[in-house]
């Protein structure tokens, strides 16, 4: 146990109401997210109608394989994270540094497998600005690519930025930042990466799966 | 810091009950999306989705025991992005409904 020392801002009446207003911040900023994402699931879901047969086309092209991996990858990813917060509330600061490492070796495993499948869809002809499929509906599986693009894309962003954050995180349960009564940071990290996970649990079925019975 | 008394084994047993429910909704949508349920196809994949999701929030995001701002700002959010899917679709959803060039 490292030594009781109060994190408690003079401005604030209780550590409950000063963790409280931290998580509510955490969740606005979330919320600004959730309509940063939702822009693009916007466009997906107007062009979608407008074209959806070029989608199901499109669509094929991915490798449902790497999807399902990632998938799996990203939610196990997700595990190890609420590990760390877990950690940090029994005030084990080396777990906390470990399971963060955990992750942060998840994460990078899904975006190394992000990496072969863009290197795939650059060399088939996908990526936008260098689209060469011959198909009747080119253009319209060019608008699909588009979306596939940015939407993973800000995606990956997000989870290399996170993973970023992480490191911090890390060395400063290392030495000794967190403790049962103050461990707002792991939460609020735990809540991003969660939020980047929950995205991607739209993204797969959405981009992935759809009309694969076809 | 909760309001309540932290109990290490039923947190993790709930980590492991979601991740776990998790796989099996993933392996389940993967299932169901190789079937043909004409449309059914669609609001099956959005509603394991769906149910993923909560269940991320719930547990992992600690959004269960939590107070009610929380829950203000996840039923504001997705207030908000129904509006942005609504508006757009009054459009394109209502187009050539009358069969006159331009209505």
């Amino acid at each position: 146990m490292s030594e009781v020392v109060s994190r408690l801002q003079p401005h604030f009446a209780t550590e409950q109401q000063q963790y409280e207003t931290s998580t509510f911040g955490m969740w606005v900023f979330l919320v600004t997210e959730v309509m940063f994402f939702g822009g693009l699931f916007t466009a997906y879901l107007i062009y979608r109608l407008q074209y959806p047969q070029a989608f199901i086309n499109a669509s094929h092209h991915l490798d449902i394989t790497l999807g399902c991996f990632n998938t799996v990858v990203l939610i196990g990813s997700s595990l190890t994270m609420a590990m760390a917060v877990h950690s940090a509330r029994v005030e084990k600061s080396k777990m906390i540094a470990f399971w963060i490492a955990m992750t942060m070796v998840l994460g990078s495993i899904f975006l190394g497998v992000k990496a072969i499948e863009y290197t795939q869809k650059w060399e088939h002809g996908l990526f936008p600005a260098n689209f060469f499929l011959q198909a009747a509906d080119a253009g319209q599986q060019r608008i699909f690519y588009s979306l596939y693009f940015a939407m993973t894309g800000l995606h990956a962003t997000h989870m290399v930025i996170g993973m970023g954050i992480m490191v911090y995180i890390a060395v400063q349960a290392l030495r000794g930042a967190y403790t049962a009564r103050w461990y707002t940071p792991v939460e609020i990290m735990g809540l991003y990466w969660h939020f980047v996970d929950l995205v991607w649990i739209f993204l797969f079925p959405l981009l992935y799966l759809l009309g694969r019975h076809h | 810091m909760s309001s309540h008394a932290y109990d290490p084994s039923a947190t993790l047993r709930a980590y492991f009950m979601v991740f776990g429910m998790l796989m099996v909704f993933t392996a389940l949508t993967v299932a169901v999306a190789f079937m043909d349920l004409g449309a059914m196809n669609n609001v099956a994949a959005i509603g394991i989705a769906v149910a993923k999701a909560v269940m991320v929030m719930a547990i992992f995001m600690h959004v269960r025991g939590s107070s009610n701002l929380i829950y203000f700002c996840i039923f504001g959010s997705l207030f908000f992005l129904s509006l942005m899917f609504y508006f757009p679709l009054i459009d394109v959803l209502t187009r050539n409904l009358l069969g006159i060039p331009g209505k």
